[in-house]
């Protein structure tokens, strides 16, 4: 299947999303669409499956113009996206999953619908069992419910979101070869969104590059890796040293005695760690192989079952988060507007929220507080904004304003999730910062290279077991091994 | 089996039936993502008017459609509001418990505590003349038997068939359910005006039958409230719904059986509190686990099976709202 | 274009007025009646003279206190159903005082609104416990609360504090002349204790939830429990000293039905006037001074609607009707306004590329 876009343009208020893109994917070739965040590869590739309205220009599928409103008449045309958070339903099994959506009579045909289901996924190397809740799945999972789903609709060309952030290497490895395998004997067109060189250069057969909403370049592949980063941002981004700080002489600021900590899903069992000020420990693993249970039960939003948290030589084992605040511990969710900040109230009340100290707040203060912030932070926002009007960057600058200056112990969920490879490195300037003042940092990650670049060292968490490795001698390839489970190879 | 136990057991299900359908009713509507707060109101504004269009037609059909349409129209109100109006469904539901209830006794004034017509009791042949199970269950009104109708009917729907697969959907994640070609908000209207067309249905079960008749303060006050807490109770599930609203109204006949026992001398102003402190107990079962704890007893096999009766968290996308693109 | 703006803004705020007067006056054809006979009527039951405002003012304080006590649950974000409950406790308590204690006025009156703090207190404590520490929702808690708290009345109304004359659920035996509150005048028959509690309280809540940390942290803990825990706000502690502050304000409104109003302990004390509140509230979110205002509307409706009965035969729960109508258009053409003003759609704003960082702020530490 032949599509092309011509002359594609999307605005969403002030910003051009998508700014005269004309692009052809050709069938049976995967195509990489690069770009950093916000250069417009999500918008233009929601646009494509229907996900999107766009305001000028049209799309062609093998010569013949469409214009198609809603995902199911993009996959009526053959186009089906896998988005980043797979759109599944939590509370049905893989089975009816699968089958919700297709078209059919009033009962679930579900002997049927069990055989095409294996099929399919015999036939691209997926292992799924059909009674499986959603739930229980891992992402990398979910996703390969999702293809195997839109070819069961008689899909013929595949969009995939960052379909590699927060699965095993074996996972990817087996993505990668199903994709493979669907492009060369299918013939059917592939499209990798991704902000990871890596994994376009070992799948993409071209690579079209987007840069704040405009088509900068598009090449065949092979091409290398600094050749790429120059195409995405006009230069060659110096590269980040590893961190290499010597810790030993400096104070405890964390003990963990034979931590039981049980999760939803996971249990983590007998976790001993000591933390010395001005450590960074990276966490890796899956989305909830055991990391977050960790983060919070340092941070005392989570009871352990056994064992005890020693924060600065005081034992704060059963305390409430509020102690934990007091003593020094500073937390960051992934969620941003779930967990950290509050719609609406204004990004005044949020000083005021944790700088007055009185019982009566003192807005002028808080104000002039606030302004400041703003200024030292580079915030894109007034001090009567309500927070929910400022962007996603933003957001992630205000709450490190929030944060204390300077922590004991830095406790991050994922701290740079969602943003570009810039905003990241401000993140990171921001912590790192604070580190030299003393304060230690757990962090987890599902991005490698972030885990290696700044980690001293790593714990990798698989279903709950921890293996503990040097930062120094690890490689990105060695950690996604460990990752995906392997870790008595090691 | 004693007589006297028979009648006591045909009268628990019996009273249970408003509870039952209103329960049911709720379940289809929050399921499909809406919650509709009104249910103690739309229950009294729909006996009122089932009752007096069934007295002034001398007709109780047209009295339970009567009741269906009002329950019907309230709970669009609520949906119109959520979905158009982008108004939180608590706060309007609310309004309307109230506004419904005020509205029920002014415009039923006139026709308090006068006889009206009533659904008599159908035996079913054959099966009301098996042992036990027949003088309990099939010795009721055809507003009982409809109730059973519903219970299966509502289970096979919501987990057998393709269409119960969007319902449910919209209620768990409408993007999910938009990208499959489920018209989310179409279908919460639906599903919204299906559950309160039930709750009006509830409200002539009892102005008709089980507290047939229509008075001023209302006989079944509460009980709306006491069904949605039933939905809690059931986590969402027909059968569990069910047995929720049986166990409730066997607990509160209980309490009248302990009040009648000679050496036992409650106040029986205090027996109205029963239901109350009931409600309360049942939430804290659900809210503390204690429920799936219990159920989690049973054999491996049994709970694969009935992993979806085990469950006890809301559709979680219940009372947000949805807007395509 | 402003001004057009401007008319339909008005226009949306006129509407539920008119709306719900004329869908009342519709309902009130329907039974048969005049709807211009009904509303002088109203209207005179409240304005007629003195005595008929001094009925209204009388509706007013219990109404103006629930409703500024539910504004403080509102800015914590929970639904204080409750409050009928936490009322009819007060009352309880109060009448307690008022039926053993045998002190003289200036001390016995205190303490009898003091103890009637406590009762709405514990009763909404009760409603915030199953909430915050259990996880029962409030709505649930507070409507299985509400009727207990009858039950105990009915129940010390028709058996310990029933009348000597005996058998009698209608109500207590009237409470001594020490026990009761003093009225202003004959002709203006309200008291003026209840009118500065009144004052007191809404000015009290509305510069407490403006200027001090514990009014932003109730605001913190409504909009986002979650978020305002890991900010460090005890979230917990929040949402229960909301509902005691309302609980305490509840408290009042009932011992000031049964030390004023009725003199006597008796079932349905509290009258709908804790649901009238959360109606109040509807209207008014968080702005703590219109609270009296509306709440001043709805209590010459209330107090109007009280002859309705004797004079025209028509039931009083036209009042409840009116008063339904009017917040139900409210929040429809609240939505409606939302409809009609430009849309803002933040979130589907792609996040921009971000600005190079400046050396100096990145740097700056």
């Amino acid at each position: 299947m032949l599509i092309e876009v011509r002359h594609i343009h999307k605005r969403f208020g002030p910003v051009h999303a998508n700014d005269d893109i004309s692009l052809t994917f050709p069938h049976g070739r995967i195509v990489g669409i690069l770009g950093e965040n916000g250069a417009g590869k999500s918008t233009l590739m929601k646009i494509l499956s229907g996900y999107q309205s766009f305001d000028s220009g049209e799309i062609l599928i093998d010569g013949q113009p469409v214009d198609y409103r809603g995902p199911l008449a993009a996959i009526a045309h053959g186009v089906g996206m896998l988005q980043q958070d797979p759109l599944d339903v939590a509370a049905f099994t893989v089975l009816e999953n699968f089958v919700y959506g297709m078209p059919g009579g009033l009962r679930i045909p579900r002997r049927a619908a069990r055989r095409r289901l294996a099929e399919l996924t015999e036939r691209l190397g997926f292992a799924l069992d059909p009674e499986m809740p959603i739930a229980q799945l891992s992402i990398g999972q979910r996703q390969q419910l999702e293809i195997v789903r839109l070819l069961a609709l008689g899909v013929k060309a595949l969009i995939l979101d960052e379909p590699t952030t927060g699965i095993s290497a074996e996972q990817k490895a087996i993505l990668f070869d199903a994709l493979r395998q669907l492009a060369e004997h299918d013939q059917m067109t592939i499209l990798l969104v991704s902000h990871k060189l890596e994994d376009v250069i070992a799948l993409c057969h071209e690579v079209a590059v987007l840069r704040a909403g405009r088509l900068v370049g598009c090449r065949a592949m092979p091409a290398t890796t600094s050749e790429l980063v120059t195409m995405m941002f006009g230069q060659e981004l110096p590269p980040v040293d590893r961190q290499s700080a010597d810790v030993s002489a400096a104070p405890n600021v964390l003990t963990l005695d034979r931590l039981h900590l049980r999760g939803k899903r996971v249990t983590v069992a007998d976790l001993s760690l000591q933390v010395k000020a001005g450590e960074v420990i990276g966490l890796a693993g899956l989305d909830g192989s055991g990391q977050e249970l960790l983060l919070r039960a340092c941070a005392g939003l989570l009871k352990p079952l056994h064992g005890r948290v020693i924060v600065g030589g005081e034992d704060l084992t059963g305390h409430p988060y509020r102690d934990f605040l007091r003593r020094g511990v500073a937390f960051s969710a992934a969620g941003r507007l779930e967990e950290g900040l509050i719609a609406g109230l204004t990004l005044t009340e949020h000083i005021a929220l944790v700088t007055e100290t009185g019982t009566l707040v003192d807005w002028e203060r808080a104000r002039r507080r606030t302004s400041d912030q703003i200024a030292r932070y580079n915030v894109r926002g007034r001090p009567d904004s309500p927070v929910e009007t400022l962007s996603g960057g933003n957001q992630q600058r205000l709450l490190m304003a929030l944060m204390a200056e300077q922590p004991v112990l830095m406790a991050l969920e994922q701290p740079t999730r969602g943003l570009d490879v810039d905003s990241s490195r401000w993140i990171w300037q921001q912590l790192l910062a604070r580190r030299e003042r003393g304060a230690a940092i757990l962090f987890s990650s599902s991005e490698l290279d972030e885990l290696v670049t700044y980690s001293h060292r790593i714990l990798v968490f698989y279903a709950g077991r921890v293996y503990p490795v040097d930062a120094a001698r690890t490689t990105i390839d060695e950690l996604g091994r460990l990752i995906g489970g392997h870790l008595d190879g090691a | 089996m004693n007589n006297e136990l028979l009648n006591t057991l045909n009268s628990i299900v019996a009273n249970a039936t408003p509870l039952v359908i209103a329960s049911l009713g709720e379940t289809i509507t929050e399921r499909a993502g809406v919650v509709n707060l009104s249910l103690n109101g739309s229950i009294i504004l729909a006996a009122m008017v089932g009752f007096v269009a069934a007295l002034v037609t001398n007709s109780a059909l047209v009295g339970v459609l009567a009741a269906m349409f009002i329950g019907m129209l309230v709970a669009l109100l609520v949906a119109a509001a959520a979905i158009e109006l982008r108004q939180d469904q608590v706060a309007v539901g609310f309004v309307l418990t109230l506004l419904a209830a005020d509205l029920a006794q002014f415009l039923g004034q006139s026709y308090t505590r006068i006889p009206g017509p009533q659904i008599l009791n159908t035996p079913l042949p054959l099966l009301s003349d098996i042992p036990v199970v027949g003088p309990v269950f099939f010795r009721q009104t055809i507003l009982v038997y409809i109730s059973y109708a519903l219970v299966i009917g509502l289970w096979y729907w919501l987990f057998r068939t393709r269409p119960g697969l969007a319902h449910r959907a919209i209620g768990e994640r409408p993007a999910a359910a938009f990208a499959r070609g489920t018209q989310v908000n179409r279908l919460r209207y639906i599903y919204t005006a299906a559950g309160g067309a039930l709750v009006g249905l509830a409200g002539a079960a009892y102005s008709l039958s089980v507290k047939a008749g229509w008075a001023t303060p209302p006989s079944m006050d509460g009980d709306g409230w006491i069904a949605l807490a039933i939905v809690i109770f059931g986590g969402w599930h027909p059968f569990r719904v069910v047995l929720g609203a049986y166990l409730f109204s066997g607990l509160r006949a209980l309490a009248t059986v302990i009040q009648r026992t000679p050496g036992i001398s409650i106040p029986i102003v205090l027996l109205n509190g029963v239901p109350w402190l009931l409600m309360i107990i049942t939430l804290l079962l659900v809210s503390s686990g204690a429920i799936e704890r219990l159920l989690r007893l049973l054999p491996r096999q049994v709970q694969g099976w009935s992993r979806n009766f085990l469950r006890s968290d809301p559709p979680a996308a219940l009372g947000t709202r949805f807007e395509p693109e | 274009m402003k001004s057009q703006t401007l008319t339909a803004q008005a226009a949306l705020t006129a509407l539920p007025i008119i709306l719900s007067l004329a869908i009342t006056a519709l309902l009130v054809m329907a039974v048969g009646a005049d709807p211009r006979e009904v509303f002088t009527l109203v209207w005179e039951g409240a304005f007629r003279d003195l005595r008929a405002v001094g009925q209204v003012v009388n509706f007013w304080i219990p109404l103006t206190l629930c409703s500024i006590g539910l504004v403080v649950t509102f800015t914590a974000g929970l639904w204080n159903i409750g409050v009928e409950g936490q009322m009819i406790l007060g009352a309880v308590f109060a009448s307690w005082a008022a039926l053993t204690l045998d002190l003289p006025a200036p001390i016995l009156v205190p303490v009898e609104i003091l103890l009637a703090m406590l009762g709405g207190a514990l009763w909404a404590l009760l409603v915030g416990v199953l909430k915050v520490r259990l996880g029962v929702h409030e709505i649930f808690g507070g409507v299985a609360l509400n009727a207990l708290a009858n039950v105990i009345a009915i129940y010390l109304i028709s058996g310990p504090w029933q009348p000597p004359e005996g058998g009698s659920v209608r109500a207590t035996p009237p409470f001594p002349a020490p026990a009761l509150l003093p009225p202003l005048s004959d002709t203006f028959k309200v008291s003026l204790l209840a009118l500065v509690i009144v004052v007191v309280a809404v000015v009290g809540v509305w510069l407490a939830l403006r200027g001090t940390r514990w009014g932003l942290q109730l605001k913190a803990t409504g909009k986002n429990a979650r978020s305002a825990m890991l900010l460090g706000v005890p979230t917990g502690r929040s949402a229960l000293s909301a509902f005691i502050v309302c609980g305490m304000l509840a408290g009042i409104a009932g011992s000031y039905r049964v030390l004023f109003t009725y003199n006597s302990l008796r079932p349905g004390v509290s009258g709908g006037i804790g649901f009238l509140g959360l109606l109040v509230v509807l209207l008014v979110a968080n702005r703590a001074l219109w609270a009296p205002l509306v709440a001043f509307a709805f209590a010459a409706v209330l107090g109007g609607s009280a002859r309705l009965k004797i004079a025209l035969q028509l039931d009083a729960s036209l009042a409840g009707v009116l008063q339904g109508f009017l917040v139900l258009t409210a929040l429809l053409s609240n939505g409606l306004r939302a409809r009609l003003a430009p849309p803002t759609p933040i979130s589907m704003i792609e996040e921009p590329a971000p600005q190079p960082i400046p050396a100096e702020a990145a740097h700056e530490q």
